[in-house]
């Protein structure tokens, strides 16, 4: 007779959920979705061993279970740490996580050199997310950057190591996907660095995935390098035969022209998983099918609402769940101004319009 | 003057070698675990010594011993921590350099007490002529039958290894060490899980500091209750003290814990007053991590009361006014000392010896040291102390591993109480540069208020 599997109820800022045991708080909140869910720069669920480090997933834990419910001192890594039934954990409704999360955002930044004009990965940059939801306006660093020599880790991967964050992700990918591994982290401190020892070229089938799982822009495509900016190109989901992997992917158009070939990603920026299995890619998939006849194309791809991507108006966005009156007890939140009070800015279809969209277009049409 | 319970044979003549420790009553604490007492009683005996790990934190060594997981068919681990690179502390250095075995010999008997059959001494790659001292006392060990198969014919196996670092502070954080020890970068694992459950090579490890481990060799012998009569409340047993900066005669003294501050300061037992007639400004009594107490709060408590040279007594007054007995590195410092060049000191070791895997440590320690290196030479503003005081804040308890605490914990502790010197630094631009704030106010007697 199978045994009823006991679900651990874990609340997580006013919002409870049943999970099995053994999932993370940031697992479990994810279940919840929305607001609720701490961001993870690190974090990466199909690779294993990560997380922990980048500290931004910090959450506080008002109460350690039903059992012992005194709250943990520490805040706590809501991706390493597993809940335990009755567990109240406090995300956006504690201000010292809050507190925390931008002295972390600030941690981050203060050596990034913040040169998203020039970046690929500007527009579907985690770091730029982080910034804009949890980060403070300014800097109060007030010294030289951080720099590191350029270095060349093969035809197709172009290192910028500038701009990493230290996440490990990429050094999980070249532990965990590829064989004969030659990519890790040399030196320590503030001058780390993710490398190739010693500046070997990355020669795998898998090295490519190195370039998803980047949250920021240090691992970007050589083949897609300076051609667009993301939020010009259009997602759209395809498929082909592939004897070494999954073979589905999102090839990124502009017009016909395929720019760039990644995997799928899911509403976290993880690839997606097919029966379990994570829809890693291939490089010949990535780097060398660059037509569309190379391709069964599916349909355009899902785009978060809140990504500079859907300012395409592409179809298939995805609205996100408001999910504030639900942490708020049923309150609807206090708002200063509903900007639909006074503007249609986006009922408006620009493209539609016979010139220019002036200030005129947007005032609200009274009825 | 106090009872010596580790340092007491530690100048006998060639006490390095196995003869000579032998004919002075060495191993016996062996002999009587093997042969007379079971794994538990050994565990037991220390739990009521109410030994404390002398590595830093303190933590009862009994309970730490009694928190390890003993699954069936899986192998078991004692690691000794010689990873001693906490600027300040250099005691375990005394005692392997002096009376290696009885190091060995407290390995022994702890390894029979958490039914370890592999032990590793992991050392720190500076003390390079050390393991050849650990390695040669190993050996006259095992030919002497304290080591190898079926010691002393009671069918207790072991073996001790011992594994150089590479030179990283961080490998002193026990599951770095552990890292370490297997052969990986030497990155502070996540916990949970602790080591007590999943440590070396996933299998439960009890990780202690070698002077913990030594202490077993007395304990043992005497009996956990006699040892536990030694010392005041829960600081029982006898810590090395490791003195060192201004003082009169550096060195690593074998103390009670009885005696208080000042006595150990002025003593000519012990440190023998500061050097060249100055006065005491400042002081790290636990080594470089814990906070920095000025003269005044380090000889009396914030209640006017003597502070003593124990676990309690020196972290009275939480962080607000006390500090902790950390690893017992004491640093003195005379009028002639900068604050503010010391706090900066400290940081850049700190950023150098950050391992950089979590981000509070790795930017916020490069972003303290910048801070503090403008002050210290005159560059600074007032609202760079509120700054470093807010990074530092930042970093505390935000961090995977405690080095991230150890590098803000003293500048903390430097703002808190020594502000004025940072101040002057900044509204003194000229002088801060050409010479020191001198010894201030730190040492004044401190007002406390009368209660009725």
């Amino acid at each position: 007779m199978a045994e009823e599997k006991k679900l651990f109820k874990v609340t997580i800022d006013n919002i409870t959920i049943d999970v099995e045991p053994g999932t993370t708080i940031l697992h479990a909140a994810r279940a919840i979705g929305g607001d609720v869910t701490p961001p993870a720069m690190c974090y990466y669920s199909k690779l294993k061993g990560s997380g922990g480090k980048c500290r931004t997933c910090l959450v506080e834990v008002a109460a350690g279970s039903a059992a012992d419910p005194r709250p943990m001192p520490k805040l706590v890594a809501s991706c390493r740490t597993t809940v335990m039934d009755g567990m109240v954990v406090k995300n956006i409704t504690s201000e010292r996580v809050q507190d925390a999360r931008a002295g972390v955002v600030e941690f981050l930044l203060l050596n990034h050199p913040l040169d998203c004009p020039i970046c690929d990965q500007a527009g579907e940059c985690h770091l730029q997310d982080l910034s804009y939801e949890h980060g403070k306006e300014g800097t109060r660093y007030e010294f030289k950057r951080r720099t590191f020599e350029k270095e060349d880790i093969g035809p197709y991967i172009q290192l910028h190591m500038t701009r990493c964050i230290l996440c490990y992700r990429c050094t999980y990918v070249a532990d965990q996907l590829t064989d004969q591994r030659v990519h890790g982290v040399l030196d320590r401190g503030d001058h780390a660095e993710i490398s190739t020892y010693i500046s070997k070229a990355i020669d795998n089938d898998f090295s490519g995935n190195m370039i998803d799982v980047c949250p920021v822009g240090a691992l970007t495509d050589k083949t897609f390098r300076f051609k667009n900016r993301v939020w010009f190109t259009k997602p759209v989901e395809a498929h082909r035969d592939c004897d070494k992997c999954c073979g589905k992917v999102t090839l990124w158009q502009r017009g016909d022209e395929v720019l760039r070939v990644t995997a799928r990603k899911d509403e976290w920026g993880e690839v997606q998983s097919y029966e379990g299995q994570p829809g890693w890619i291939c490089n010949t998939c990535r780097f060398d099918k660059k037509k569309t006849s190379d391709w069964v194309i599916e349909g355009p791809a899902n785009v978060s609402r809140h990504s500079v991507i859907s300012q395409g108006h592409y179809t298939g966005l995805k609205k996100p769940r408001e999910i504030m009156p639900e942490v708020m007890g049923g309150r609807a939140p206090k708002l200063l101004m509903d900007i639909h009070d006074v503007s249609d800015v986006n009922s408006v279809d620009i493209s539609a319009l016979p010139g220019p969209a002036t200030s005129e277009t947007f005032k609200k049409k009274e009825l | 003057m106090g009872r010596k319970l580790l340092l007491e044979k530690a100048h006998v003549e060639n006490i390095r070698l196995y003869e000579v420790y032998r004919r002075e009553g060495g191993y016996r604490s062996v002999e009587k675990a093997l042969k007379s007492m079971s794994p538990d009683q050994v565990t037991e005996e220390v739990k009521k010594s109410g030994l404390r790990g002398r590595g830093g934190a303190g933590f009862p060594t009994g309970m730490k011993w009694s928190f390890l997981a003993k699954p069936e068919g899986v192998p078991r681990y004692l690691v000794v921590n010689a990873d001693e690179s906490e600027p300040g502390t250099f005691k375990d250095r005394y005692l392997m350099e002096f009376i290696p075995h009885l190091l060995i010999e407290g390995m022994i008997t702890s390894s029979y007490a958490l039914g370890s059959n592999r032990s590793y001494i992991y050392i720190r790659g500076e003390y390079a002529w050390i393991v050849d001292i650990l390695e040669q006392a190993i050996a006259e060990a095992k030919n002497n039958g304290w080591l190898g198969k079926n010691i002393l014919g009671t069918g207790f196996d072991l073996e001790i290894y011992v594994q150089r670092g590479a030179g990283a502070y961080i490998c002193g954080e026990e599951t770095a060490l552990l890292e370490s020890l297997e052969g990986k970068r030497g990155n502070p694992r996540i916990k949970p899980p602790f080591p007590a459950v999943k440590g070396l090579w996933d299998c439960p490890t009890v990780v202690n500091n070698v002077e913990t481990i030594a202490a077993v060799v007395p304990i043992v012998n005497e009996g956990g209750d006699e040892y536990a009569k030694i010392g005041v409340g829960k600081s029982t047993g006898t810590k090395l003290i490791s003195a060192c900066g201004n003082i009169s005669k550096p060195g690593v003294y074998e103390i009670d814990m009885t005696i208080s501050v000042e006595e150990f300061i002025y003593s000519d037992e012990y440190c023998g007053g500061i050097a060249n007639g100055k006065k005491l400004k400042a002081c790290i009594p636990g080594g470089s991590s814990v906070p920095i107490l000025p003269a005044n709060l380090l000889l009396k408590t914030a209640k006017g009361e003597t502070r003593y040279m124990n676990y309690e007594s020196l972290a009275d007054g939480g962080f607000a006014t006390g500090s902790m007995m950390g690893s017992g590195g004491f640093i003195v410092m005379d009028d002639s000392q900068c604050v503010v060049k010391h706090t900066y000191t400290l940081a850049r070791f700190y950023r150098h010896e950050s391992c950089g895997q979590c981000s509070p440590c790795r930017e916020g320690t490069g972003w303290m040291e910048k801070i503090l290196w403008k002050l210290e030479t005159g560059k600074g503003q007032l609202s760079d102390i509120d700054l470093l005081w807010d990074i530092q804040r930042k970093i505390e308890g935000n961090t995977i591993c405690p080095l991230g605490d150890a590098a803000a914990w003293p500048v903390a502790a430097a703002i808190r109480h020594f502000r004025d010197e940072f101040e002057w630094h900044v509204t003194n631009p000229e002088d801060a540069v050409r010479r020191n704030y001198g010894i201030g106010r730190y040492a004044d007697p401190i007002a406390v208020p009368v209660t009725a």
